[in-house]
């Protein structure tokens, strides 16, 4: 403990001054349509933040030293200051890890990142075989990501991130994940699949077991070197705590700025009940984090309500906010995917009424206003991969 | 050498000069904290 | 690229406190209600230094001749130890380096 007493843990739910690190979407604008996105992407805002915008963001986040910045979108690369927001940041000594399909990743950025300091590049793939990885990003994505990695290793870039969205199809893949990154020298990332954006309606079909998540949560246990975001938290029920910090980081040390300059209390949670604030605001980012209702709210002590008679909530926490809020079930109660299956009681008395529908967010839609099917497949420009 | 500084101590279940040490200083991974793309 | 391949780590050199030290100058540290964040630019790891004592101790270490010169100054003799294994600790993570 702390010499004051206070487990480190516990203050962190108090939150901090600033964030340690935060998502930052750059775009709406996304080439993929994937079908489990968590920002619903695929058109751009009209109201994007402009690069002058951006900048200041970036001053706000020096100013209030957040040590790094987990850029994403929709797909990033698609902006045109892309390069020159990313290398602002990095001179103003916030880092950047940015997150990207890899369509745009060509050799030549691919050298041109090699050459910048303090950028961690994560390439998404959701399936170990382009089969599997298809059928949730499109027809062609996963062949893309791997000319993006391939583009990397040639430019020597160094060690860059493989990130993976668990699901039911690709769970059985974890060891062929494993090889695919060594054979780069890449770090893997797994993180959880939340019901959120796109998620909302694919979430049923695509969520692990709670048998897979057991073998999910020993194959982790066994590999401290794997990256999960802290996304698995709800899983350290099971025994022994995984890496990380174990607790929900929303409003309380992370959150989400979008493309609009709109904050949210983390990228799984685009939904206006977890709206904090816009930096378009008086007083910008900093008055948001540190002032707004949602965030105050957060930082107080959240009720275990129906989770407070179970011996494992101080682990658990009760699960993730994203989950239970877009599976309709009640914040103070079970994680849908509580390792008790409390759970699935849960959903299982759960009014059906109570299940939010997904919005259509940015996702592309056809001139009816109708989403586009998904997923797209990859239309490739002549030599947009060269 | 110091306990502290054997990584086999430190990877093993901890001893009481390890757990005192950790009153101290706590490492986490940048990619350690949950709501993050 | 900066990124340090860590699964290559050099073995850590013993700490040795009498030498003279200073906070990497690829660290940066934010002072917090608890003590400070610590973050290593180079490496990206995160460190929390979880006593104000130790945060003070660790900002102080570039103007004694040693580090051992700085924790007698600063420590109460029963905690000297603690902090020293501390010290080691913060040297293998690269939070410190000797100057």
């Amino acid at each position: 403990m702390p010499a004051d007493g206070m487990p480190l843990r516990e203050r962190f739910t108090q939150g901090l001054d600033a964030p340690i690190c935060l998502t930052w979407e750059l775009t709406y604008a996304c080439n993929l349509a994937c079908v489990h996105c968590l920002s619903s992407s695929g058109r751009r805002d009209p109201m994007e933040l402009t690069p002058a915008e951006a900048c200041h963001i970036v001053d706000e986040l020096a100013d209030m030293k957040v040590f790094y910045v987990n850029i994403g979108g929709g797909e990033p690369m698609l902006r045109p200051d892309f390069f020159d927001l990313v290398g602002y940041a990095v001179d103003k000594k916030v880092g950047v890890k940015f997150s990207t399909n890899g369509t745009r990743l060509t050799a030549e950025r691919a050298r041109r990142l090699a050459g910048m300091d303090y950028v961690d590049v994560q390439v998404s793939i959701d399936g170990a075989l382009a089969s599997t990885n298809d059928s949730v990003r499109g027809e062609g994505s996963f062949a893309a990501a791997r000319t993006a990695m391939d583009n990397l290793a040639a430019a020597n870039f160094g060690q860059f991130k493989i990130s993976v969205v668990v699901t039911r199809e690709n769970v059985t893949q974890l060891d062929q994940f494993s090889a695919i990154a060594e054979s780069y020298g890449a770090q893997l990332r797994l993180t959880r699949f939340r019901p959120s954006g796109r998620g909302v309606e694919t979430w049923d079909r695509l969520h692990p077991t709670a048998e897979q998540q057991r073998m999910l949560y020993h194959w982790l246990l066994e590999r401290p070197d794997v990256l999960t975001g802290d996304s698995f938290f709800h899983l350290s029920a099971l025994g022994a705590p995984l890496d990380g910090l174990n607790l929900c980081g929303a409003g309380r040390v992370v959150c989400l700025i979008d493309p609009i300059g709109d904050v949210y209390a983390c990228p799984f949670v685009i939904d206006k009940e977890f709206l904090a604030g816009n930096v378009r605001g008086d007083g910008g980012f900093a008055a948001v984090w540190r002032q707004s209702d949602l965030f105050r709210s957060l930082r107080e002590p959240q009720s275990a309500g129906a989770c407070a008679s179970c011996g494992s909530y101080d682990a658990c926490q009760g699960g993730c906010m994203a989950a239970k809020f877009f599976t309709g079930l009640p914040l103070d109660g079970p994680d849908p995917e509580c390792v008790f299956g409390h759970g699935e009681d849960a959903l299982a008395a759960r009014d059906a009424a109570a299940h939010p529908g997904a919005a259509v967010g940015h996702s592309k839609v056809d001139r009816h206003g109708t989403p586009i099917p998904v997923p797209t497949p990859v239309r490739f420009r002549t030599g947009a991969l060269a | 050498m110091l306990l502290s500084e054997d990584k086999e101590v430190q990877d093993a279940e901890p001893v009481s000069e390890d757990e005192v040490d950790e009153l101290l200083v706590e490492e986490v991974s940048i990619d350690g904290m949950c709501g993050v793309y | 690229m900066s990124v340090t391949d860590e699964r290559v780590e050099a073995p850590a050199p013993d700490f040795d406190p009498d030498r003279a030290w200073r906070v990497h100058p690829q660290v940066a540290l934010r002072d917090e209600s608890f003590g400070a964040l610590a973050y290593h630019y180079g490496t990206r790891r995160l460190l929390f230094l979880k006593s104000r004592p130790l945060v003070d101790l660790v900002s102080a270490l570039d103007r004694f001749e040693s580090a051992t010169a700085a924790i007698e100054a600063l420590i109460p003799e029963n905690e000297q130890a603690q902090y020293t294994r501390a010290l080691a600790r913060l040297a293998k993570s690269e939070v410190i380096d000797a100057r």
